[in-house]
């Protein structure tokens, strides 16, 4: 079942014009993998992951997914609706800013039960059902079911945002920089919070951090980007711990001892 | 009544105009619930008074017409007044208050309570026909969601309702699924009349002119009003029966009758009312 990789990237190439955001990126993801993708900021890493996503029409190469059926499919290949349906059903996507993946004015219950009610659940008492069990799961109170994430704290609407992308179990999670942006005792809660979600229900996740103890804390395997190139991937403990190209032991080396 | 205005078309609009929002009409009943956009034009009342709905009628209304205008169910009030005038004065077309005399029906936030019979037209006037404007503001994301039949959104406002209230406490403008198909405002309209929609026998024609849409429902088009499986669509019900003529079973406005808190419940549909105080066994 497992001979063929979820997420697979050939030669993938996004350019703006002229100029580069990202070119020649190739990988593939299997399934209970967490993968990082790292560089500096203006490396690539987002365009790339817009790229993976089909958030964003790559210029050159081909991004392929298994779907649930066990069908290879390139993602340009899909019509708009197909690349509707898997986003909220066999994908999650974490943004940076929760206010980008919440309604930030409509309850938190309502906001979990979203996807839900987008594939046709019409069952108020099972959506709340569902709802409350994700808050709690996310360590986020019960009887903040019916509060607007505006009235939540940054912690609380990245948990939230978290919640409502798993809802629908999906398989493959893209997560651009969940972390940043919290202060750093919240990031530590956020991270143990991932790490045992992604173990309990195998998810495979791509993840964008410039933050390289996230990637550390999380990822079996990373991509260390810049300039738009992959410039150094392997076992994230390898390239953390004997970094080849002069780039990583730059970035490496940027670590504040601990 | 009284002969058309010499200085003005027939129905206030020229011919080309006309035949411009005919268009909109005919494509608007191929598919039905489907906004159709059309060149709205300018006319001489204000954008939330009606300027849709007019257009609607200027374009369909013809010398044998007769013509009824309702608004909040009264043909008394001001708007029904004024735009029946408005078309008495530019068409010469017969007016009426009957509901069953009528051939065309414009109304402002009401479904007569007499049902409506083939060969009638209903036009309502409509103030923001998108549905899923106030959870998506973007027109572009609304159009592509409506490409897509994708309508999660529209439950979470139920879901919205239901946890802030109880209840679906959405009680007019409640939103319908034309034909399996599209999701549709049914105009302000009480949710009392959201059944009076399904398969009736009448043409329903529904205008916007701020927003520049037409939309409609061919006659026996199948409307179904969101819901949930364990929170069922339901129309308001009333306690008492209209003071004036002891109807059951319609749609009443609350009156206040001094300054000492009296009040009193009527229908809302004054020609229903008015029939069956004269006597008249109404339907």
């Amino acid at each position: 079942m497992t001979d063929t990789p979820l997420l697979s990237a050939d030669n993938l190439g996004k350019s703006y014009g002229a100029r580069r955001g990202c070119a020649d990126v190739s990988f593939a993801l299997w399934p209970g993998e967490v993968l990082a993708i790292v560089g500096e900021s203006g490396s690539g890493k987002s365009t790339l992951l817009n790229c993976l996503s089909a958030r964003l029409a790559p210029t050159a190469g081909t991004v392929s997914y298994r779907m649930r059926d066990g069908v290879v499919r390139e993602l340009a290949g899909l019509q708009e609706a197909e690349r509707r349906f898997l986003m909220r059903t066999d994908w999650g996507f974490v943004h940076q800013n929760p206010a980008e993946g919440l309604r930030m004015r409509v309850s938190a219950g309502a906001n979990v039960g979203e996807r839900l009610m987008a594939i046709g659940d019409r069952h108020y008492g099972r959506l709340r059902a569902t709802a409350t069990d994700w808050l709690g799961r996310v360590e986020i109170a019960g009887d903040r079911i019916d509060d607007p994430p505006m009235a939540f704290s940054g912690g609380m609407r990245q948990r939230l945002q978290i919640a409502c992308n798993l809802v629908t179990m999906p398989r493959l999670v893209f997560m651009d920089e969940p972390t940043g942006g919290l202060d750093v005792s919240v990031q530590a809660r956020l991270l143990d919070l991932l790490r045992s979600l992604v173990s309990e229900f195998g998810l495979s996740v791509v993840l964008v951090t410039h933050d390289l103890a996230v990637a550390r804390l999380l990822s079996q395997r990373m991509i260390v980007m810049k300039d738009g190139r992959v410039v150094e991937s392997g076992l994230t403990d390898r390239v953390l711990d004997d970094p080849t190209h002069a780039y990583t032991q730059l970035l490496v080396a940027s670590i504040p001892e601990s | 009544m009284s002969a058309a205005a010499p200085a003005y078309n027939f129905a206030y609009l020229d011919e080309q105009t006309k035949r411009m929002i005919r268009r909109a009409i005919l494509k608007a009943i191929a598919v039905p619930g489907y906004q159709v956009p059309f060149a709205s034009r300018e006319m001489p009342m204000p954008y939330g008074w009606g300027t849709g709905g007019v257009q609607v009628t200027a374009a369909i209304i013809g010398p044998d017409d007769v013509l009824k205008v309702i608004d909040q169910g009264a043909d008394d009030t001001t708007n029904a007044v004024s735009i029946r005038a408005f078309f008495a004065r530019t068409t010469g077309v017969a007016t009426t208050t009957r509901t069953d005399a009528a051939t065309i029906i414009q109304t402002r936030h009401r479904i007569p309570e007499a049902p409506l019979r083939a060969g009638q037209t209903i036009v309502y006037q409509v103030p923001i026909p998108e549905p899923l404007r106030f959870l998506e503001p973007r027109e572009t994301e609304t159009r592509v969601m409506h490409a897509l039949e994708e309508y999660g959104l529209m439950h979470v406002k139920l879901y919205e309702d239901i946890a802030r209230h109880g209840h679906i406490a959405t009680t007019y403008a409640y939103p319908v699924k034309v034909e399996g198909r599209y999701v549709m405002d049914p105009s302000p309209i009480p949710k009392f009349d959201n059944p009076k929609m399904h398969r009736s026998p009448a043409l329903q024609l529904f205008g916007a002119g701020r927003e520049k849409r037409i939309y409609a429902l061919p006659p026996f088009t199948d409307v179904a009003s969101l819901d949930f499986e364990d929170h069922p669509f339901a129309v308001q019900a009333f306690d008492t029966p209209c003071a004036l003529c002891g109807a059951e079973d319609v749609y009443l406005d609350e009156v206040v009758t001094d300054d000492r808190g009296g009040r009193m419940f009527v229908c809302s549909d004054t020609d229903h009312c008015d029939r069956r105080r004269a006597g008249e066994t109404a339907e």
